[in-house]
């Protein structure tokens, strides 16, 4: 059945339906995309590194959802999900993995620096804990500049043991920023699993009253339930009600980077985390609850057809040209050091 | 008309001027606010502007320095202090990997206009690690400004440049010039950055020097006088963008160069400058380029030490000599 087909027999929804639906739409289209970017980099077209969400892609979902259009996403190098999830388009995101000039970022990025000013998403940080100070960094604006805006901070268990993590939980409760800090627990820290090296069970939950916060853990691959906590956290931000810190439990399907297969993981463990595969569980509790198979067909061909598209548009985009090298190293746009 | 005032009270008054100036301008750092600042170089700011815009914040470098990056990103114009230079080493992330480049791995979305103010350099007897000119760590990222005013008029001229700036700025107050005074100008100073001062005249040698080394550099040309020498000196007042025109120019005239900088020998900003000189002025020269500098090691405690290891006027004295010979 094609889209215009679709769109000829619309069928009676709910506001809810209508949720449901674009997590579903969210989380099949970056899956699709991450597994276009792992095709694209065996294939030698993705250079350097990259880090994908696979088996993670409800927690960009669910807050993308949550999250008013000018509210500001701060992610880590696993960001292509939450750079999508704000509906950067899939083409500019192609671009930057190939390192063409059609990249988000002209192709100076790449896979860990996806950014994209005028969809909110204020960058893909590498290096671990930074941008959550950075984070808080936007929440003061906004309080300051009165926009209600709400900063969103994405950044993995490893963060919990860094010094910035701390720093900024701090400050930010201490200000009262609206700020929500998601740690997206997927049981590893690179090729370490988390709880060898953390003091505590849960590596976020289990800090959160050393700052005085509620300590919060959400099913990280179930998009109502993200979508649900995501939404009490921001509105509370939206509403002075200060910052919020989310540990959402979730599994990479894959290993660290492309260079990691993942061997240290148990293969039972892999076994029981694959049977909560987000995409298929949350397809099968859609059409539990009565959504048209077809719709859920559509919202899959379509991600297919997309990122096809941009796949081709990257591919045939050009390489930067030598001399962006040079340029916006300062705001005139150059790199003049001397006269 | 003009008053005489202290590098301190130029440091309060270049921020009450630019906080009054545009209301995007924000101040914070550590005990900044209700103590008006370790060095009492931020007094009555708090009072004048309140605790929204002048604003205390824990020991806490990364949390300060990430506060400015997303403020600066997001519309302010944040100031903050870094207590002390040395502390620069517990945020160098900030400093060195995110602050300076953002701009450029976005391809210019993100822009940056931020100040980090931080107290630099020895001469107050703190010991190695309260004491360190690291103004040559700044200059070697991409993507910083770096400034360092030697007198209280500069400070409230390139302050207000640098908080103007749509760039992030590093900016080194030497700390021991804290208590010095110099004549300022009433009304609003505003200079612009990159532009290199000769405060002394001279036609055998150029002196280049920086913050707390431009009053010994002069010092040393008013004694070489004395003995014959005419020294030129030029006060560099900003790292980043380098004035080499200015410098460039004058060697020329001169044939001569030495360069007095606080921060240890290696990889020192004197280096750039005469690495510079030799491949442009090669031709013109006619002595050694020579360096003056802290010698590399961690600097000392105790007065003694610490006064017979920095620059001295003595020491430029003598290298000026010796080239000029």
């Amino acid at each position: 059945m094609s889209t215009t087909e679709l769109e000829t027999t619309p069928r009676e929804m709910s506001d809810a339906d209508h949720t449901s639906l674009g997590l579903y739409e969210q989380v099949v289209r970056i899956r699709t995309f991450e597994e276009r970017a792992y095709r694209l980099f065996m294939e030698g077209l993705v250079k350097g590194t990259s880090h994908l969400s696979l088996g993670m892609e409800a927690i960009a979902a669910g807050f993308g959802a949550a999250m008013r259009r000018d509210d500001y996403t701060f992610c880590t190098y696993r960001g292509h999900a939450h750079t999508l999830a704000r509906g950067t388009p899939m083409a500019g995101v192609m671009g930057e993995l190939l390192g063409r000039a059609s990249g988000v970022c002209g192709g100076k990025g790449g896979s860990m620096h996806l950014t994209s000013v005028e969809h909110g998403v204020m960058g893909s940080y590498a290096i671990i804990g930074a941008h959550l100070p950075i984070a808080n960094g936007a929440a003061w604006s906004a309080q300051a500049r009165g926009s209600g805006q709400v900063a969103v901070c994405f950044f993995g268990d490893g963060t919990t043991n860094i010094g910035a993590f701390h720093e900024a939980l701090n400050l930010a409760k201490v200000w009262n920023l609206p700020v929500v800090f998601v740690c997206e627990n997927n049981l590893y820290m690179e090729y370490t699993a988390i709880g060898e090296v953390t003091a505590v069970e849960h590596p976020a939950a289990d800090r959160a009253s050393a700052y005085g916060l509620e300590s919060i853990i959400v099913d990280g691959n179930d998009p109502d339930a993200v979508y649900a906590v995501a939404t009490t956290a921001i509105d509370r931000a939206r509403a002075g009600g200060g910052p919020s810190l989310i540990e959402a439990k979730t599994y990479r399907h894959g290993g660290h980077s492309r260079a990691d297969p993942g061997q240290y993981r148990p293969e039972e463990e892999v076994a029981a985390w694959m049977q909560r595969d987000p995409v298929p569980t949350y397809r099968a509790r859609l059409l539990g609850a009565g959504i048209d198979e077809a719709l859920l067909t559509a919202i899959e061909q379509r991600a297919q057809a997309d990122v096809d598209a941009a796949t081709e548009q990257a591919r045939a985009a050009l390489p930067p040209d030598l001399q962006a090298a040079y340029t916006n190293v300062w705001a005139d746009g150059g790199s003049s050091w001397r006269n | 008309m003009a008053e005489l005032i202290t590098y301190r009270d130029a440091v309060a008054r270049a921020l009450a001027q630019e906080m009054e100036h545009d209301p995007s301008v924000y101040f914070i750092g550590e005990d900044v606010a209700a103590a008006g600042g370790v060095f009492k170089a931020t007094k009555g700011l708090l009072e004048e502007f309140g605790p929204e815009r002048v604003r205390d914040t824990p020991i806490s470098e990364e949390a300060i320095l990430g506060a400015a990056m997303g403020a600066a990103m997001t519309g302010l114009r944040p100031v903050a202090e870094i207590m002390f230079s040395d502390f620069l080493a517990t945020c160098w992330d900030l400093v060195a990997v995110e602050i300076p480049k953002s701009r450029y791995m976005t391809d210019g979305q993100v822009s940056l206009p931020l100040v980090i103010r931080t107290a630099n350099g020895g001469g107050l007897r703190f010991g190695a690690q309260h004491s360190q000119a690291v103004e040559n760590w700044a200059m070697a990222i991409p993507g910083l400004k770096v400034v360092a005013p030697s007198n209280p008029r500069d400070v409230i001229g390139l302050l207000a440049a640098a908080i103007r700036d749509p760039d992030p700025v590093v900016f080194f107050e030497q700390k021991s010039l804290y208590p010095s005074k110099g004549e300022v100008p009433d009304g609003e100073i505003v200079d612009t950055l990159g532009v290199a001062s000769t405060v002394h005249s001279g036609s055998d040698v150029t002196i280049v020097a920086l913050a707390s080394m431009v009053p010994r550099a002069v010092a040393a040309a008013e004694e070489l006088e004395g003995l014959g020498i005419s020294a030129e000196v030029i006060d560099l007042r900003c790292l980043v963008p380098l004035d080499t025109a200015t410098v460039v120019e004058s060697v020329k005239r001169t044939s001569r160069l030495v360069t007095v900088e606080e921060n240890p020998r290696l990889c020192g900003w004197g280096a750039e400058i005469v690495s510079i000189v030799a491949e442009e002025c090669f031709w013109h020269l006619d002595g050694p380029l020579t360096r003056v500098t802290t010698p590399h090691i961690p600097l000392p405690s105790a007065d003694a030490l610490e006064d017979a290891f920095l620059p001295s006027v003595s020491r430029i004295v003598e290298a000026a000599q010796k080239v000029v010979q």
